[in-house]
């Protein structure tokens, strides 16, 4: 392999390779702006200007080949010197109100105004005005003052999201960054730019100044949006989710996610419909009881019903633990009748990463046996079975089958017992007689399997009644670690809800199965070893970027 | 047992005692004419210097409106973690204001690094120092404590320019 030296430091480099490709390949970060690992080279931000010998100019890393026998300098005299003139040059008709902007403590032309710039300004002449505040399109905001014309959200629109919409106009200090004529920047992958940008030129227009990025704490997990299982990270602050962002991961997303899992996959968690605590129907209105009282009364309506006389319904929203032993708690009371309900939208789909299941975990609840056993019930003839009213009973987990099925809700009533996991109230619960108050995917550990087959960890965000943000292991800010119960923003919302496979478990038990588990990865310690497709996996295996199960990848679903 | 010998013996003059008492009670005399320090707090109160460092205020300028812009660099530095600011956009010139600008009265230390850190010049040490509560929820000073006239504030900026 071909060799060179930068500062020193002898480093292999694939033929071809750019420098700061070669460089960040091994470790060496050279400071730039408009490069991006997944764009095309612009090389028009300057910045990452290095001394090459026997060269006779400075040339910037980001578009010069390395070559074999290369000594290149980045933090040589000129070299610096080139980088302070750089940054000088950026910062003459850039805005000092890092206070007001919201990129601030995630900018990229503040941390190089600290590490790379001399720190003072010759400029005193009046800086230049452009338009601020414009709404680009449905989700990102622009400010023009702020944009240093790096051209990365451009050419993100051109070559990843393959819709061009945006574009420079005009020249010198004056050019700023406006969408096509009639166009608006409102493609599904739009929100990404606002990650790119260097600056806080681009924004969220759903998080704009909701919270200052250093108050929040990042938690590492997989995007509950399609079966693509997006890595991403929920950013949270008292208690409460503000924001998502992907996180890279080559296998899966890239550095990307869609707007959709963006702005729509978190909301949820902090409404208000959230179910707090578990719910009885009493004399036909739900009412908030004890939890022992609910596994009681679950376990004993249960023993009312003869096997075939029952119906399961697992979730693909629901982890593999979860939907394992909601399979077992099946199998133990002697049903067959187990599915769930498919999710898909065709249009959702595209070639770039929406799939059209719009579930993460459709083919690991397959895989861990929420599927009809012999002679047993498929989801069409549970739902032929209520009509019938053969089935009484109808045990559901997360999901809403009256959203899915809306000509089942006149029959729902008809059903002798209905018990119901849900995070949120919604129109299916209106019918139940027992709800269990189910964990978000913010709340709980498990594991999901996305379309390609590939196992992803989910880790709590957010905190429950019953587990605690330090014990359980979730990242935590400078308001976590020191808030105590006195401080207002340490007082936000908790529910009192549990992983659906903790309530099986605790009503198994009940019902006299003995099901010892207390942690899920003790569940998927059982998954990996009694399912083949699974085996040789645990939780220190999947680890943050996931792991590939033998599960083959999905077939185009049928839509149900 | 040992007796124990002084450092130094006492002359015969403070022996007698008459002498020394005399002097006592002269200084005691002389002092009881002199002007008096003490004050009759809380009939009389206290107005401290412009450097003195009382409770934090936010500074409300001539338009009636704060300056702060709820950057949230006081509550980034305030080390007794005392400041909780939530932002939320204006279609005024600064783009943002504290929607909820909350001190936690117990917590404030009085350290005046918020005010040292604030880019606007909008939070300041005023020289109000009677902060007593008999409810935790008392302390808790909002928006609707916190706004004070800048008029009110004039010799605390004149100090701090004087001192930066």
């Amino acid at each position: 392999m071909p060799k060179l030296v930068i500062d020193g430091k002898e480093i292999e480099f694939k033929q071809g390779q750019t420098i700061i490709q070669a460089a960040k390949d091994n470790g060496i970060t050279i400071p730039h702006f408009c490069w991006h690992e997944s764009l095309s080279v612009s090389g028009n931000c300057r910045v990452c200007l290095v001394e090459i010998e026997k060269m006779p100019k400075l040339a910037i890393a980001c578009s010069t080949t390395a070559a074999d026998g290369m000594v290149v300098h980045t933090a040589s005299e000129k070299a610096l010197g080139a980088r302070n003139a750089v940054m000088e040059f950026l910062l003459i008709n850039h805005p000092l109100d890092c206070p007001i902007c919201d990129e601030a403590g995630e900018c990229k032309l503040q941390d190089y105004a600290y590490s790379h710039s001399v720190g003072e300004s010759r400029f005193v002449e009046e800086k230049n005005h452009k338009d601020k505040r414009v709404p680009l399109g449905p989700y990102v905001m622009f400010d023009g003052d702020r944009c240093i014309s790096c051209s990365r959200c451009i050419r993100f629109c051109d070559e990843i999201a393959k819709d061009p919409e945006l574009t420079f106009v005009k020249r010198g200090d004056r050019v700023t960054i406006v969408t096509f004529p009639g166009e608006e920047l409102d493609n599904p992958y739009s929100l990404n730019v606002t990650d790119i940008c260097p600056v806080g030129a681009l924004t969220n227009r759903d998080f704009r100044f909701k919270a200052r990025v250093w108050d929040m704490s990042a938690n590492k997990t997989i995007c509950q949006g399609c079966s693509r299982g997006c890595n991403i990270e929920l950013w949270v602050r008292n208690n409460q989710v503000l924001r998502i962002t992907p996180r890279l991961n080559e296998e899966v997303n890239s550095f990307w996610m869609c707007d959709h899992g963006r702005i729509n996959t978190f909301k949820f968690i902090n409404a208000e419909d959230r179910v707090d605590g578990p719910q009885l129907r009493k004399e036909g209105a739900l009412a908030k009881v004890e939890w022992e009282e609910a596994y009681n009364f679950a376990a004993s309506e249960l023993k009312k019903f003869s096997k075939n006389e029952i119906a399961f319904i697992g979730s693909p929203f629901a982890t593999l633990e979860d939907n394992y032993l909601f399979a077992k708690f099946a199998s133990s009371l002697g049903s067959k009748n187990i599915d769930f309900i498919r999710h898909t939208d065709s249009s959702f789909e595209d070639d770039i990463l929406r799939k059209e299941d719009l579930t993460p975990n459709s083919l690991g609840a397959e895989a861990v046996g929420i599927k009809p056993g012999k002679d047993g019930l498929n989801l069409e003839g549970i739902i032929k079975g209520i009509k019938e009213k053969k089935i009484k009973a109808l045990y559901l987990i997360e999901d809403d089958i009256v959203a899915a099925y809306p000509e089942l809700e006149e029959y729902l009533a008809n059903l002798d017992l209905l018990i119901v996991h849900a995070t949120n109230f919604n129109k299916t619960t209106n019918y139940a007689d027992v709800i269990f108050p189910a964990a978000t995917y913010a709340e709980k550990n498990g594991t999901v399997v996305n379309f390609q087959g590939r196992v992803q960890r989910l880790k709590p965000a957010v905190s429950t009644v019953e587990t605690d943000r330090a014990i359980d292991g979730m990242s935590m800010s400078r308001l976590d670690k020191f808030g105590t119960q006195y401080d207002k923003w340490a007082q936000g919302a908790k529910y009192d809800a549990k992983s659906t496979w903790k309530i099986i478990a605790a009503l198994s038990n009940v019902l006299g199965n003995k099901v010892k588990f207390n942690l899920a990865e003790e569940v998927f310690n059982e998954i990996s070893k009694s399912i083949n497709s699974f085996s040789g996996l645990d939780y220190d295996v999947i680890g943050e970027l996931g792991a590939k199960s033998k599960l083959q990848t999905s077939e185009k679903i049928v839509n149900a | 047992m040992a007796v124990k010998k002084r450092k130094n013996e006492l002359t015969f003059l403070e022996r007698i005692y008459i002498v020394e008492i005399i002097k006592g009670l002269s200084l005691t005399l002389k002092n009881m004419f002199k002007p008096k320090f003490t004050m009759k707090y809380p009939e009389e109160k206290f107005i401290p210097p412009a450097s003195y460092r009382g409770r934090p205020v936010l500074v409300m300028d001539e338009s009636g409106e704060e300056r702060c812009v709820a950057c949230g660099l006081c509550s980034r530095v305030c080390p007794a973690l005392a400041i909780e600011v939530q932002a939320g956009e204006t279609t005024r010139e600064k783009e943002r204001y504290p929607e909820k600008f909350e001190i936690n009265m117990l917590r404030c230390i009085f350290c005046g690094l918020c005010e040292e850190v604030c880019p606007e010049e909008a939070i300041l040490m005023s020289k109000d120092y009677e902060l007593a509560f008999d409810r935790r929820s008392d302390a808790l000073y909002g928006k609707d404590k916190l706004l004070v006239p800048i008029s009110q504030l004039k010799d605390r900026i004149e100090f701090l320019r004087g001192y930066k």
